[in-house]
């Protein structure tokens, strides 16, 4: 079964298609990287898989099961274009609630557990309005990884990270996968997400232009897929 | 009870942002001295034109006052993406909804608790007789208040011109909620007991508040998620 | 088709108006006790029952919607309540002139025009509300479930400004009494003719709504290219 799925997959703004019968899977311990230019379609197809937003047609599955579902939802992490995490708070009351909200058998010790995973540890008392750039990515990323989930979907996730957010992300989605969780991220930038993706997927103005195994070829030259396979 | 559990999550995390900030709350507060003090000026009562008209004044400081409070339910998810956030947590739309609703409840609450002894001051009103009924009819009508502008809140919180447009759909809805709770305060302050004549529109409050929050509750979803 | 259709209802809601207009300013007597004005009635109570009627076609239609995601639910929403808006204007001016005429004043907050005119605000609310929002999906649902609100509130308003009104009393505008059969008649017609041309405005509106919404997915793929 896979870990991610969607089949016919169709999203209508108005009359217009911005998603065209996208079909996209990825299996358990996968890293998907779908990559595609702007307004190609990634954030809304995403979004969907996410369950931020409906499908006008087709279906996605998260786990077998609806990505709606309450137990779905329990085992899926996000990190979309924002942050998520509240600057009125502090770093630790943000684990913390996220963490209830998960209901973790010990919101406080998870939370100061991925503070310190994170390089956060420090400052788990500063208010996240106070924090620089780095330091909220490295929050955000603390947010999503802080309930364990089983599949994590990213949308850009390197975009504006300093080089110590990177790192940092890249080591935790490196355990992640050897961990047998399932990662599936929409990126520009491809060097670092190449380095990581087992499997890659292009979208071009909506629909899948390709779709299949990241080879070698693929990891050395990042530019090799939009070469062969995006129209222009 | 999970449901009830995370409901407090979120009443807790609104009221805890907030009375850090205080940003809406202040704003409530001096919005509505300042509404009772242009009111003296415009209307000038005497002793019983202001019993009269207290039900009438006290509700629209409330509500004006209180849709400042309101208003800041959903918005202050839209920084940083936390609705985002909040959408893919495990909690139920409703269990967000009636835990915003809460924290809501409680701030406004607050303001029209510190609105009514200033109120009784400047206006030289004795409001006390019947304190018990009052603050009954005051949880009451707030609620309504509450579960109108919780939900606008949701309704119009990605769309552009919110601030404008909220006051335009919100006060028509609220009108039987507000209309309810004038009359009852006026005559509780006039020193009239509950009951009776004015039982109709006490009836009238509660049926308006179960009926929209049942709404609001079931539809919270649907708003968010599209 | 539908254009055959909207000529069709056109027509028979101009040759009904005709021929009702003919009774009521040739055929029928001046009223006892108010003379001239009272034949504003046929008028202004058949464009509130009018308004009324796309209050509930709407409230089905957001329904509709909710539940299909079919955009030609939102469609029909927003036509018909441009439509009843326009009625439901039509009645209040209507009422405030026939105030003006028998009692001197333009406006009383007595029930019924108190009761209109929140509905009014309330669904002129609805149209707001979508101009705010620019997409197309986001715009039906949101707009679809704050007719539901506003539907459920309809009622309560006009119980509520009802009982209001018993306690304040005011001027009432329309007295009860009952209506010569003569009368009776045009009165019916008038309402059917009225609907009728809520029904052509409505599919008119439609027709508009759709070619849009047409025009706004061409545009997408212009800028798609």
């Amino acid at each position: 079964m896979s870990a991610v799925a969607a089949e016919g997959v169709w999203k209508f703004y108005g009359d217009y298609p911005a998603l065209r019968d996208v079909a996209l899977h990825a299996d358990p311990g996968a890293c998907l990287a779908l990559i595609g230019r702007n307004g190609a379609g990634k954030t809304t197809l995403l979004r969907i898989i996410g369950g931020f937003s409906k499908a006008g047609r087709g279906q996605v599955r998260i786990l077998g099961n609806d990505p709606r579902e309450t137990a779905t939802r329990r085992r899926m992490g996000w990190i979309g274009h924002g942050i998520s995490v509240y600057d009125e708070l502090s770093a630790l009351e943000n684990l913390s609630l996220f963490g209830r909200l998960y209901n973790l058998p010990d919101p406080h010790k998870s939370a100061m557990e991925w503070l310190e995973r994170t390089g956060l540890e420090r400052v788990k008392n500063g208010l996240v309005r106070e924090f620089s750039r780095g330091m909220r990515q490295r929050l955000a990323v603390a947010r999503a990884f802080l309930h364990q989930p089983s599949v994590l979907l990213l949308d850009e996730p390197f975009t504006a990270l300093d080089d110590r957010a990177i790192a940092v992300l890249q080591r935790l989605l490196r355990e992640a996968l050897a961990e047998g969780r399932t990662v599936v991220m929409s990126t520009h930038q491809l060097r670092e997400a190449l380095e990581l993706a087992t499997h890659v997927a292009l979208l071009n103005r909506g629909k899948i232009a390709f779709s299949g195994a990241r080879t070698a070829q693929m990891a050395a030259d990042p530019g090799w897929v939009y070469a062969h396979y995006d129209e222009a | 009870m999970e449901f009830f559990r995370q409901t407090l999550v979120i009443a807790g995390k609104d009221l805890r942002a907030e009375l850090r900030t205080k940003e809406a709350i202040n704003a409530a507060l001096a919005f509505s001295i300042v509404i009772l003090v242009l009111f003296s000026f415009a209307f000038d009562p005497g002793e019983q034109e202001t019993v009269d008209m207290s039900g009438g004044l006290l509700w629209i400081v409330f509500a004006f006052a209180g849709t400042l409070v309101l208003n800041r339910s959903f918005a202050r998810e839209v920084p940083n993406d936390c609705l985002d956030a909040l959408v893919a947590a495990p909690i139920s739309g409703a269990a967000l909804f009636l835990g915003k609703a809460l924290a809501n409840f409680a701030l406004v609450m607050a303001v029209e608790l510190v609105s009514l002894p200033v109120f009784g001051i400047f206006y030289n009103v004795h409001w006390t007789a019947r304190i018990w009924s009052l603050l009954f009819v005051l949880v009451l009508g707030t609620w309504g208040l509450t579960v109108i502008g919780t939900m606008l809140s949701a309704l119009t919180v990605n769309i552009r011109l919110r601030e404008l447009m909220t006051p335009v759909l919100v006060y028509p809805l609220m009108l039987p909620a507000l209309m309810s709770a004038m009359l009852l305060t006026m005559q509780l302050i006039a020193g009239k007991p509950l009951g009776g004549e004015n039982e109709i529109w006490l009836r009238l409050l509660v049926v308006f508040d179960v009926i929209f929050t049942a709404l609001a509750l079931v539809l919270l979803e649907t708003v968010l998620v599209g | 088709m539908r254009e055959k259709l909207i000529y069709i209802l056109g027509a028979v809601a101009a040759i009904l108006l005709a021929r009702n207009l003919y009774s009521i300013f040739m055929v029928l007597p001046d009223e006892a006790s108010q003379g001239m004005i009272y034949r504003i009635i046929f008028f202004h109570v058949p464009a509130a029952i009018t308004a009324m009627l796309g209050a509930g076609v709407t409230l089905i239609t957001s329904v509709l919607y909710l539940l299909t995601k079919n955009l030609k639910y939102d469609a029909i929403s927003v036509a018909v309540t441009e439509v009843g808006l326009a009625f439901l204007a039509a009645n209040l001016i209507t009422g405030s002139i026939w105030g003006r005429i028998i009692w001197g004043i333009w406006w009383t907050w007595d029930a019924r025009l108190t009761s209109a005119l929140v509905c009014w605000l309330l669904y002129a609310g609805y149209l707001m509300l979508r101009h705010a929002i620019e997409e197309p999906t986001d715009r039906a649902r949101i707009s679809a479930v704050f007719n539901l609100f506003a539907f459920v509130d309809v009622p309560i308003v006009i119980f509520s400004i009802k009982w209001w009104r018993t306690q304040h009393p005011q001027p009432v505008f329309w007295g009860g009494g009952s209506i010569d059969p003569a009368m009776y008649l045009t009165a019916v017609l008038n309402l059917v003719a009225l609907v009728l041309l809520g029904v052509v405005l409505s599919l008119i509106r439609l027709r508009q709504e759709e070619v849009q919404r047409e025009i706004d997915s061409i545009r997408r793929y212009a800028h798609a290219v």
